[in-house]
């Protein structure tokens, strides 16, 4: 069957595309590349004549007006490169996912064009200026990656899958024998992360079986016994010694003790669902439910950042639809390293963080605009920590009319999956990501990486909506890690079933059966349908162009029986594989805090005007701090039309907002969800228990900003932590859960979801781990009355007044300022600790936030990193008016820079001030200052003038670029 | 009371914008209904039962090969006759973002493309239209200024010269991008968020009822969708738009 190969290019060289590859390669230090053009490659397999090549070329493949094409029979004598110049050609690999040529082929078939059968894609680079050596590390870092695409310099085959014959393939995997260090191999050699004490119990059962376990067996037992399914370390029975002096104690599961002990003390009514469906559920206004769930991407985002990201984003998503509902909102809080690092200071087998921001962000971007969810709610952070090990948090928040979500599969109903074909991607996700990552890993688990279409997953949420509604299903699960053993498994934990794996559609030919029951191929969901059900689900799927493979049924024999071409290739028993996995028994070290730094206090020092805005301005523009517009623009946050308060606003729509603000169209009356996050490694590297009470009260206190009730906000927590079987970074995560108790209970505001991504470390080839700062993430969701009564940052009127709300205890542990003044070169200040949280709080947060119900504050924003002065310049920012403020007596650094919890600055207008005022009566509340005119931050302390700064300088800093 | 017009919000695959139009078409008095592609296709629903036609914002086909080429290639493999009976029967057609840049390679509004944006990017902000002409039955007689977002990667509308000049002496320019005071963007960012010629937001067909338009009125019809809306500013001007639409099918 003949092959053409097209190239398709822009009649105007400067196409953006090509434009944004120059600039990222000269930032990657190519400096002597003189020209880049990026151009788009097609090979079409089948019978075209020249006539049809041309037509298809001009119908399908180009834009007329932008574009042009060429073709040629391939293979062919390679053409010469243009004078001058290199070419280097990408292809992905075979297998790997191309929806651009489905659409080609099916395209092409609606045009008429019979003759053409298969289609693949692929990028072609004229270079100038380039030796071939640099070309081809060019190709390397930038334009091509290894993991996902083939690359060569000159011209490249196309990358049709392998018409490899089906396998059926079965290999028993004999361990009835084996002694520890037999076990221990295989457990390596199938990557399946598993330690003595589980393969035990694996043989321990196979054993009692009288026979071994099928290669299907083994490998959907270590996918639902991995770290990431089943979340050992916080079910682990812990030995925790205090080095500080205090009692030798046993913590029981983490979960259990702190994290869920937490939600039932609690025990909040509107609370419907925590910690058992794929989200946790609280009610919105009576009618409806909101559900929220945040998940981390963390190792595959590292080795392919826009698949892993995007397929984060597209994971995530599946679990809001787990529990029924419509996904109306996306969240995603990132770390990475620093995007200054040069090369040589990377690890070996590390992608540049510059890339891996970029490719994580197109990810992130691609899933959640395609799928039409608004991106509304994130963060971005910095650390060297990070670079080895990017952090990728994505979120989805749903809703649906109370109790519609069906959790009951009943004896007979049929197991259906729903979405898109099955392939070779992402196998082993589950024990890959629950594994330390090294130099080979980006070789190795290639396979672990899935790559994402959007457009499949979009047409499950037209599907199952309407089939929820019509009461089509009696149950569903997405299928995310483990594929089809976890979801089917999960689903049939308690009945059991029985399914056919030859019914699944594969996307190529030639998986065994174990590839085919372990594949997390995307956007597949499974449900538990009524056989009378099917017809009337068939054709809603057909209407919307979902495929449907039936697989086999629900049978309550109690057992997990998989079959290929009708031979038994599984067959467990749930009891085991759901119970079977022994507790992890480990030890932890607490009370070993890092030695807080000994450097001279910067106290008694005489602080200059010119010390005071240098800081300020260098704050701004610090990376964790300064504007992340650039990023937050590419995401659409406007669609579904129910975002009231934006990422960004003020006047000029450049200012941060505190918390998100959704008003879902479809809910009647104005009741809202709002949504927020707290995130602080600089904590986290000092102090775990107080870095964990600090997150918490900062995803409370950003709710409370715009108007929340503090009285109905839920949490999530997300753990990323180094490996836990080393004492102390066990013993931190034991610090961080126990914060989370205790916060929980002080503001009242239950976990109801939450996920934890441990060994988050980097063995470099250099032979140094490289593990990431203690990362806890909380992700808030409130609930206001009326969103038309939310509150933004940016100041409104001149002549308004400024408080200081809340417990104000400034310290330099952790903060930002220590940070710069560290870099800076300067006196840095002495070590301190990070802020504790007051037991006031609470009663501040009730207080404002019955000011604001009652219509009597103007703005609120929250002191965070970089403390009171870049809280209040912020709001200058975004109302583009001055402050004049007047400290209270005190060192200034501190006061301006050092970092508290609890705490916002409140805009009110002086008619509302003795109302404002008597609402805080007994309650920490302060003065500041004035709003002014005249655009500049002037401030004083007791009256003696400390500094002014035109509000355009703030704006200036503020908008440093993240690079 | 005139009975409401049935508007058609077309779904294909990768539509997603279409619960935001058809809220704003309920508002404006229309009775929408949300017809998958396919259901047309097999003739289980027809253009001519419905007095409007909305293609809404989204990714159909998820932009492979160029945003709207493949919808504009179903609509003319399946619905070429059904689409110009309805054009010519004069009822109002709507094509927003993903539904201008298929309406444009349909062949349905006159030549000239939507390509990538000049910045390189896709971009998600509010911005100010103008509505210009007269001609066009969506904007005739709007006398304000329109706030709305634009999130789009492929809107900037590029045509030759003579295209160019017909569409102006045809009064064929419906809306452009104008600064929040109403003076004229002249090609500069971020007033112009794509690079657009003659700062070009939306087009109509000679007749002047099939409107195609870059940016999301749809989501501009509620006061508190308007980014300012803390400080007391803005307030549903996207609605007036749809009410002209609405009112136009409702008297034919």
């Amino acid at each position: 069957m003949p092959v053409y190969r097209f190239i398709v290019r822009f009649r105007r060289a400067d196409d953006p595309r090509s434009v944004g590859l120059l600039a990222d390669a000269h930032a990657l230090g190519f400096t002597a590349l003189t020209r880049l053009e990026c151009q788009d490659l097609v090979f079409i397999e089948g019978q075209l004549s020249p006539e049809e090549c041309q037509q298809l070329a001009l119908s399908l493949l180009i834009d007329p007006l932008t574009q042009v094409a060429e073709w040629r029979a391939w293979p062919a004598p390679p053409a010469d490169p243009p004078p001058g110049a290199l070419v280097v050609e990408v292809a992905l690999r075979p297998g790997v996912t191309d929806p651009v040529a489905d659409e080609i082929v099916r395209a092409a078939g609606e045009l008429g064009f019979a003759g053409l059968r298969r289609a693949s894609t692929g990028l072609r680079f004229v270079l100038e200026g380039l030796q071939a050596e640099a070309a081809e590390r060019l190709a390397d870092g930038l334009l091509a990656n290894g993991v996902i695409q083939r690359w060569t310099v000159g011209e490249i085959p196309p990358s049709f899958p392998q018409q490899s014959a089906s396998s059926g393939e079965v290999a028993q995997i004999p361990l009835r024998q084996a002694d520890a260090e037999g076990l221990l191999a295989v457990s390596r050699a199938r990557r399946a992360a598993l330690d003595l004490a589980e393969m035990q119990a694996i043989q321990a059962y196979f054993r009692r079986q009288g026979r071994e376990p099928t290669d299907v067996e083994f490998e959907t037992i270590a996918q639902t016994w991995s770290e990431h399914c089943v979340h050992k370390t916080f079910k682990a029975l812990i030995e925790v010694e205090d080095l500080a002096g205090g009692q030798a104690f046993t913590v029981n599961g983490l979960f259990q003790t702190y994290i869920r002990a937490a939600t039932e003390k609690i025990a909040a009514p509107w609370v419907l669902s925590a910690f058992v469906d794929n989200a946790g559920i609280i009610d919105l206004d009576g009618e409806n439910e909101i559900s929220f769930k945040v998940e981390t991407h963390n190792h595959p985002s590292a080795i392919e950042p826009f698949g892993g990201a995007n397929t984060g984003v597209g994971g995530v998503i599946r679990d809001v639809l787990g529990v029924s509902h419509k996904p109306v909102a996306n969240t995603d809080v990132l770390c990475f390293g620093m995007q200054t690092a040069s090369c040589d200071d990377l690890p070996a087998g590390v992608l540049h963080p510059r890339r891996i921001l970029s490719g994580v962000v197109a990810g992130v971007q691609d899933y959640g605009n395609k799928m039409g969810i608004p991106t509304v709610n994130g963060a971005i952070l910095f650390d060297p920590g990070y670079a080895a090990n990017p952090l990728v948090f994505c979120g989805t928040v749903g809703i649906a009319p109370r109790r519609l979500h069906p959790r009951q599969p009943r004896r007979g109903d049929r197991v259906v999956v729903l979405g898109g074909g099955t392939g070779r991607d992402g196998l082993r996700g589950a024990t890959f990501s629950s594994m330390t990552m090294d130099a080979q890993t980006g070789e190795v688990a290639g396979a672990s990486v899935q790559i994402g279409n959007p457009i499949v997953e979009k047409g499950l949420v037209d599907v199952i909506l309407p089939a929820r509604d019509r009461r089509l299903y009696t149950a569903i699960t997405d299928c995310g890690a483990g594929g089809l053993s976890s979801a089917v498994g999960e689903m049939a934990a308690g009945l059991g079933c029985e399914v056919e794996l030859a019914h699944v559609r594969l996307k190529y030919p030639g998986l065994a059966p174990w590839e085919i029951w372990l594949s997390e191929a995307q956007e597949r969901m499974v449900l538990a349908v009524p056989p009378q059900n099917l017809p009337a689900l068939r054709e809603l799927c057909a209407v919307h162009n979902v495929d449907l493979m039936d697989l086999g049924e629900f049978t309550g024999s109690g057992r997990l029986v998989v079959r290929y071409r009708g031979r038994v290739v599984l067959d467990l028993d749930n009891q085991f594989l759901h119970h079977g996995l022994p507790q992890r028994r480990l030890r932890a070290v607490v009370g070993r805090h890092p030695p807080l730094s000994s450097r001279p206090s910067a106290a008694g020092e005489t602080v200059s005007a010119s010390r005071l805005t240098d800081s300020l301005l260098a704050l701004l523009a610090h990376p964790n701090i300064a504007s992340k517009a650039e990023v937050i623009r590419i995401y659409d946050h406007e669609v579904q039309g129910g975002t009231a308060v934006k990422p960004l606003t003020g006047v000029q729509m450049d200012a941060p907002s505190d918390a998100c603000v959704l008003r879902p169209l479809g809910a009647r009356g104005q009741a809202g969800i709002a949504l927020a996050n707290g995130i602080n490694p600089e904590y986290g590297k000092r102090d775990a228990y107080r870095m964990a009470m600090a997150v918490v009260d900062e995803a409370v206190r950003n709710l409370v900003a715009v108007g929340a009730d503090p009285g109905r906000i839920a949490l999530l927590d997300n753990f990323c932590w180094g490996d836990p079987l080393r004492p102390e970074t066990l013993g931190a995560l034991v610090e961080a859960a126990r914060g989370c108790h205790d916060a929980a209970l002080l503001f009242g505001a239950p976990f109801i979801s939450g996920k934890d991504s441990l060994n988050n470390e980097y063995l470099g080839a250099d032979g140094q781990r490289h593990a990431i700062p203690p990362t806890l993430l909380i992700s808030s969701i409130g609930v206001m009355a009326d969103v038309r009564r939310a509150v933004t940052m940016d100041l409104k009127e001149a002549g308004n007044l400024l408080y200081l709300a809340g417990e104000f205890a400034p310290t330099f542990g952790g903060s930002h300022f220590d940070l710069i003044a560290s870099e800076g070169g300067r006196l840095p200040v002495a070590g301190e600790p990070v802020p504790a949280v007051s037991a006031v709080t609470p009663r501040v947060y009730a207080a404002l936030h019955r000011t604001i119900a009652a219509g009597l504050v103007r703005a609120a924003h929250d002191l965070s990193e970089g403390g009171l002065a870049v809280a209040a310049a912020e709001m200058c920012i975004g109302g583009r008016l001055g402050l004049d403020l007047d400290l209270p007596p005190g060192d200034p650094l501190r006061l301006l820079f050092g970092e508290t919890t609890g705490c916002l600055l409140v805009e009110v207008a002086p008619q509302q001030a003795e109302a404002f005022e008597a609402a805080f009566h007994g309650l920490p509340l302060g003065k500041l200052g004035r709003v002014a005119e005249t655009p500049a931050l002037t401030v004083s302390a007791g009256g003696r003038p400390l500094f002014r700064l035109p509000v355009s300088d703030l704006v200036a800093a503020w908008n440093t670029p993240l690079r | 009371m005139m009975t409401k017009p049935k508007a058609l919000i077309l779904l294909a695959h990768g539509t997603n914008r279409d619960q935001d139009a058809a809220e704003a078409l309920t508002l404006a008095g229309a009775a929408p209904e949300t017809v998958p592609l396919n259901l047309l296709r097999e003739g289980r629903r027809r253009f001519d039962e419905y007095q409007m036609l909305v293609l809404p914002g989204g990714f159909s086909y998820a932009d492979a090969l160029g945003a709207g080429k493949l919808l504009a290639i179903d609509l003319r493999a399946y619905f070429s006759d059904q689409i110009q009976a309805f054009v010519a029967s004069g009822r109002p057609v709507i094509g927003i973002c993903n539904g201008f840049q298929a309406l444009v390679k349909a062949g349905l509004l006159p030549g000239g493309t939507l390509t990538f944006n000049a910045g390189g990017r896709f971009e998600c902000r509010w911005v100010t239209l103008r509505p210009v002409s007269a001609a066009c039955i969506w904007t005739r007689g709007l006398e304000d200024l329109i706030a709305c977002p634009v999130a789009h990667g492929e809107g900037n509308f590029q045509a030759s010269e003579p295209l160019l000049s017909a569409l102006r002496s045809g009064d064929q320019i419906a809306l452009t991008y104008v600064l929040p005071d109403g003076s004229p963007a002249e090609g500069a960012y971020p007033a112009n968020p794509n690079g657009s010629l003659l700062d070009i937001a939306g087009l109509c067909n000679p007749a002047g009822n099939v409107l195609g338009l870059m940016p999301h009125p749809e989501n501009h019809i509620h006061p508190w969708q308007h980014p300012l809306w803390t400080r007391r500013a803005g307030g549903r001007s996207g609605l007036p738009l749809f009410e002209n639409g609405v009112r136009y099918a409702a008297q034919l």
